[in-house]
């Protein structure tokens, strides 16, 4: 009984996932056909000389998701070896709790706190600061307004931090005690115990948290869309505006009108779930390259 | 570790689940509006006349207990729905074109219910006096071209005016927007450099600036960002008492945005076509501030229910009554000249 309703459950979800894929593709069609390979390496987004290509925004959505990742992953990982390993057992749950309620709050509060407190903070402080000390790299150069690339990437990794702590914790709860005892009885001390022992142990499982949290930054919209800038161009600064894939479907949707223009942004949409499953799957070839064994 | 993937996959699967069934419930009331019968009307469209459509839809029913539900989906999206028959009647700022009527399978009535304004709006520390800038010049800021404030081309416009020597950070729309169809083809009218660069719609290709979503978002990136220069409807610059500039009109005027110089540019058109699908941007007429819009309400003059259909025109006729047009200049809207309020009210009469 059990079995045949959660086979039924799974196949459901299989079942919506390839009707999504095909109505994408059906709808985006005539603009497929209409710019051909040129929709998806041409910078030009013109909605009224009815010229579509969408680089920048797949750059937008790849660089803010990886820059968010790169800083979400050290803070996640981090507060869960603190949460299991190292806090005081009074106030684990508490933390935890707290940790969890981030990935609670809607994502328009993040836009709102996004634009009134963290984008001044970044062009009053963050950036002047790294066009002063980094400015030599071309990833820093200004001048910056607050919304930002950069802007859009911090605000994407406080959102997926919860889901890397999360997992991670759950995860690293299942450490046996018995390989633990035994490393400090080798005469590991606890750091050494944490690198050596516990991290390579639950590498996958926090590999698989962090896909999930990746897989959350590349759909992310509201809170992308306030701070990113939308402005459809490649800049190597991160200081400068840039668009995401999510960010141009919300904002034009509603007043795409011709035929070509809708197709177009559903294009996007069939992009944007390719490029999640692409990264999905790469990420997972990559986890599994690192031959790490499930363990049972 | 496998039990938990397990379980994490579970919990993941539900709230799929549970997101798309909630997804479906708002969809079903407005399945069939014809059934609603004469007691509820839908409509949709522009967000522009939002603010003024929630106060006439209150205000009418406390007096007649007919409950007009307006959604502000977008101008193209009411366009979208009420062509599709989702709605009883739309509303949008850009007029409906051939393509679209085409599409709308049935005759449709273009009402004109109230008038805006579009306004530049800037944030230059220490500047008191309002800015004079001609289109040409609102073109060149809005291109990229004039990157400075204190710039010959826009000194030329404001003698006397110290300008600070400070960079132009330019503000546009990121959404589709009828307030960037009103600002562009203002623009492409005036300024031969437009036209061929950017071009008229509700979205275009800027090739500068940042974009920020809806006129709330450009209202507060503009008076966040010293040096920014952006567009929003008359009411968000006042409602937030932001500076904003005095726009060159083709009497050569330099005039700031007030309700009354919108209903002269629409006194001043030469002449009205019989649909009513026209534009008062760059009006010839004498104090006519010349980045002004009409909201045109969308209607068919035959439906197949008739009671939604008495119910469409009895709440229009309200609207275009002394007493409905009353609310509009409170709002920061503008009244319709008495001219076109008549052959409004024509149309509306054509409704069976």
């Amino acid at each position: 009984m059990t079995h045949a309703a959660t086979l039924a459950a799974g196949m459901l979800i299989l079942l919506f996932l390839v009707l999504i894929a095909s109505q994408l593709l059906r709808l985006s069609l005539p603009a497929l056909r209409t710019f051909g390979g040129r929709f998806f390496v041409s910078s030009v987004w013109d909605p009224v000389g009815e010229q579509y290509g969408i680089l920048p925004f797949l750059y937008g959505t790849i660089v803010s998701s990886v820059i968010a990742l790169l800083i979400a992953i050290p803070f996640g990982v981090g507060t869960a070896i603190f949460l299991t390993e190292v806090a005081p057992r009074r106030i684990r749950g508490p933390i935890a709790f707290m940790v969890d309620m981030l990935a609670a709050i809607p994502s328009v509060v993040y836009g709102l706190w996004g634009i009134f407190v963290l984008a001044p903070l970044v062009s009053q402080h963050a950036a002047p600061w790294l066009e002063k000390y980094l400015g030599f790299l071309p990833l820093f150069r200004g001048p910056s307004y607050g919304v930002s690339m950069l802007t859009a990437s911090l605000i994407l990794s406080v959102m997926i931090v919860p889901y890397i702590t999360a997992i991670s914790r759950e995860i690293l709860l299942t450490v046996p005690d018995d390989i633990k005892a035994a490393s400090f009885a080798l005469g590991a001390t606890h750091w050494e115990t944490i690198w050596k022992i516990v991290l390579p142990y639950t590498r996958a499982g926090i590999g698989a948290g962090i896909v999930l949290a990746l897989g959350r930054a590349l759909g992310e919209t509201m809170a992308v869309t306030m701070l990113i800038g939308n402005q459809p161009q490649i800049n190597v600064s991160v200081l400068q505006p840039g668009y995401s894939m999510a960010a141009v479907i919300a904002n034009e949707f509603t007043e795409a009108t011709t035929p070509v223009y809708l197709s177009a942004i559903v294009a996007v949409g069939l992009a944007l779930f390719a490029v999640t499953l692409l990264v999905n799957l790469a990420a997972r070839l990559l986890l599994w390259r690192m031959r790490v064994r499930p363990i049972r | 570790m496998q039990s938990s993937q397990n379980r994490i996959s579970a919990v993941v699967g539900i709230l799929l689940l549970a997101s798309l069934v909630a997804a479906q419930v708002p969809v079903n009331p407005n399945a069939s509006p014809a059934k609603a019968g004469a007691n509820r009307l839908t409509g949709g469209g522009s967000t522009f006349v939002y603010p003024l459509m929630s106060k006439w839809a209150s205000v009418y029913h406390q007096k007649t207990k007919v409950q007009v539900n307006y959604q502000s989906i977008g101008s193209g999206g009411g366009i979208k729905q009420f062509s599709a028959g989702t709605l009883d009647f739309g509303a949008t700022d850009g007029p409906m074109t051939e393509d679209e009527l085409k599409l709308a399978n049935s005759p449709v009535l273009h009402i004109p219910v109230t008038m805006g304004a579009v306004v530049v709006t800037y944030n230059i520390p220490g500047l008191e006096k309002p800015l004079n800038l001609s289109g040409p010049t609102i073109s060149k800021l809005f291109l990229g071209e004039v990157k400075k404030w204190n710039d010959a081309v826009v000194a030329a416009e404001n003698p006397g005016v110290t300008l600070p020597d400070k960079g132009v950070v330019i503000v546009h729309r990121s959404d589709g927007s009828g307030t960037t169809y009103i600002f562009s083809e203002y623009l492409s009218k005036t300024s031969p450099d437009w036209q061929p660069k950017v071009g008229v719609g509700k979205s275009l290709n800027w090739p500068a600036g940042i974009g920020a979503k809806g006129n709330e978002g450009v209202a507060a990136q503009v008076m966040r960002t010293p040096g920014a220069i952006g567009y929003v409807e008359l009411l968000y610059a006042q409602q937030s008492k932001m500076h904003v500039a005095s726009v060159k009109n083709q009497a050569g005027e330099f005039v700031a945005p007030v309700p009354d110089a919108v209903t002269s540019a629409a006194e001043g058109l030469k002449e009205i076509p019989d649909d009513l699908r026209m534009s008062i941007t760059d009006s010839p007429g004498k104090g006519a501030y010349p980045v002004s819009g009409i909201v045109w309400v969308l209607a068919r003059p035959e439906m197949k229910d008739r009671a939604t259909a008495s119910a469409v025109k009895a709440f229009l006729t309200w609207v275009l009554s002394d007493e409905g047009q009353a609310y509009a200049v409170p709002m920061n809207y503008s009244k319709l000249p008495a001219s076109l309020l008549d052959k409004a009210r024509a149309k509306v009469a054509l409704i069976k």
